[in-house]
């Protein structure tokens, strides 16, 4: 779990004291990879949400896809939606979750959406709901940042960068 | 006198039926109960375009692992850690074969496989082909696998992400789970490549 907990590590610094309550309990700070960090510490604003910590991985060559996780906190005592996004580097930007069935991993497009509740914060992170960046023009190369825009509901649009981690930077246990 | 063979058919039949009683208990109770046979004949192709068959399982320890290319974190995470495993065994495991076998063979080509797997190691062989045949291999493994379409017309998979381990007469002998430990895993793939 080094980048799960990498990644709520760092949402926890950007989000202010008052919703450290709400946000899970991940105190251990996990060992990261340098060139993810600098990009995880950037954080976006959008009104009342906070973008931060948006990494990809390198995709294999023949690979269409790249999932994208981020985090984003939601300072108002409103709920608000990701809906969608948009990427130059890819044809579609969608909401996914990924969970597993038993042995089975099943993957599903969030048509509604995915909700960021009222004070809050909703984590895209590997092994369960992500951005998918549906068919690339070309591969992502680690150490680039792939610019996405995010669309929210109620917030509107926000381009954010993702950094482009190492190909397996889920592969938590392994090395 | 009728009574008499009655009795003693009703015997036989007594006998008869402890006896396989016995043999059946002690066939899965001492017997290789921790190989089963799977797998169905199929004609597909491996990466590099050449003719494969069922036969490529037997002689040797086997790895299957069914997944996509299109597939944003199991596969991939999963071929990782092959890769790290197979660098783990060493020598131990220079008989193992590992294949990674696609349940989207019609978006995944020979060389869109081949360009997958090469981006891991040279150890794991990609196997795709025409999907009626895919279909055979799949089904013969009880692999789940299903489209499911996304918008745009564009679809994914969901599909069983176990590794499935072979001994040399290509029976199952054990399966390894997504997320399983390292440890585990690594102790799996050690039995299997000795047995």
């Amino acid at each position: 779990m080094r980048f799960f907990t990498l990644v709520a590590a760092l949402a926890l610094l950007t989000i202010p004291a008052s919703l450290v309550a709400h946000a899970h309990d991940h105190s251990a700070m996990g060992k990261g990879d340098a060139a993810i960090s600098e990009g995880m510490a950037q954080s976006v604003k959008l009104g009342d949400l906070v973008l931060s910590g948006a990494f990809t991985r390198a995709t294999l060559p023949g690979a269409k896809v790249g999932g994208g996780y981020i985090t984003i906190a939601n300072q108002s005592n409103e709920p608000d939606r990701l809906i969608g996004g948009s990427s130059p580097a890819a044809a579609r930007v969608e909401v996914h979750e990924m969970k597993m069935d038993g042995n089975v991993m099943q993957m599903r497009q969030l048509k509604d959406g995915l909700e960021i509740p009222a004070g809050g914060n909703a984590q895209l992170a590997p092994g369960g709901t992500h951005i998918m960046l549906m068919d690339i023009a070309k591969p992502l190369k680690q150490g680039e940042s792939i610019p996405v825009t995010l669309e929210f509901a109620k917030a509107g649009k926000v381009e954010v960068q993702f950094m482009v981690g190492r190909a397996n930077a889920t592969s938590m246990e392994h090395h | 006198m009728n009574y008499r063979v009655l009795r003693i058919a009703v015997w036989a039949v007594i006998a008869a039926l402890s006896l396989f009683l016995v043999f059946t208990y002690a066939n899965t109770r001492f017997g290789d109960k921790a190989a089963v046979q799977l797998g169905a004949p199929f004609t597909l192709v491996d990466q590099n375009g050449a003719t494969i068959t069922e036969a490529a399982f037997k002689g040797h320890p086997t790895a299957l692992f069914f997944g996509f290319t299109h597939c944003p974190e199991v596969c991939p995470t999963t071929l990782f850690e092959m890769a790290g495993w197979l660098n783990d065994l060493g020598d131990e495991g220079k008989d193992l074969r590992v294949f990674f076998i696609s349940v989207d063979p019609e978006r995944d080509t020979p060389e869109v496989m081949k360009g997958y797997t090469s981006a891991f190691t040279d150890r794991i062989t990609g196997i795709t082909g025409n999907p009626v045949e895919m279909e055979k291999l799949i089904k013969g493994w009880r692999i789940y696998a299903k489209k499911v379409p996304t918008e745009n017309g564009d679809y994914t998979m969901d599909h069983t992400a176990s590794v499935m381990l072979l001994d040399r007469n290509a029976r199952l002998k054990s399966t390894i789970d997504y997320k399983e430990s390292p440890d585990i895993a690594l102790k799996k793939l050690r039995l299997l490549v000795a047995g």
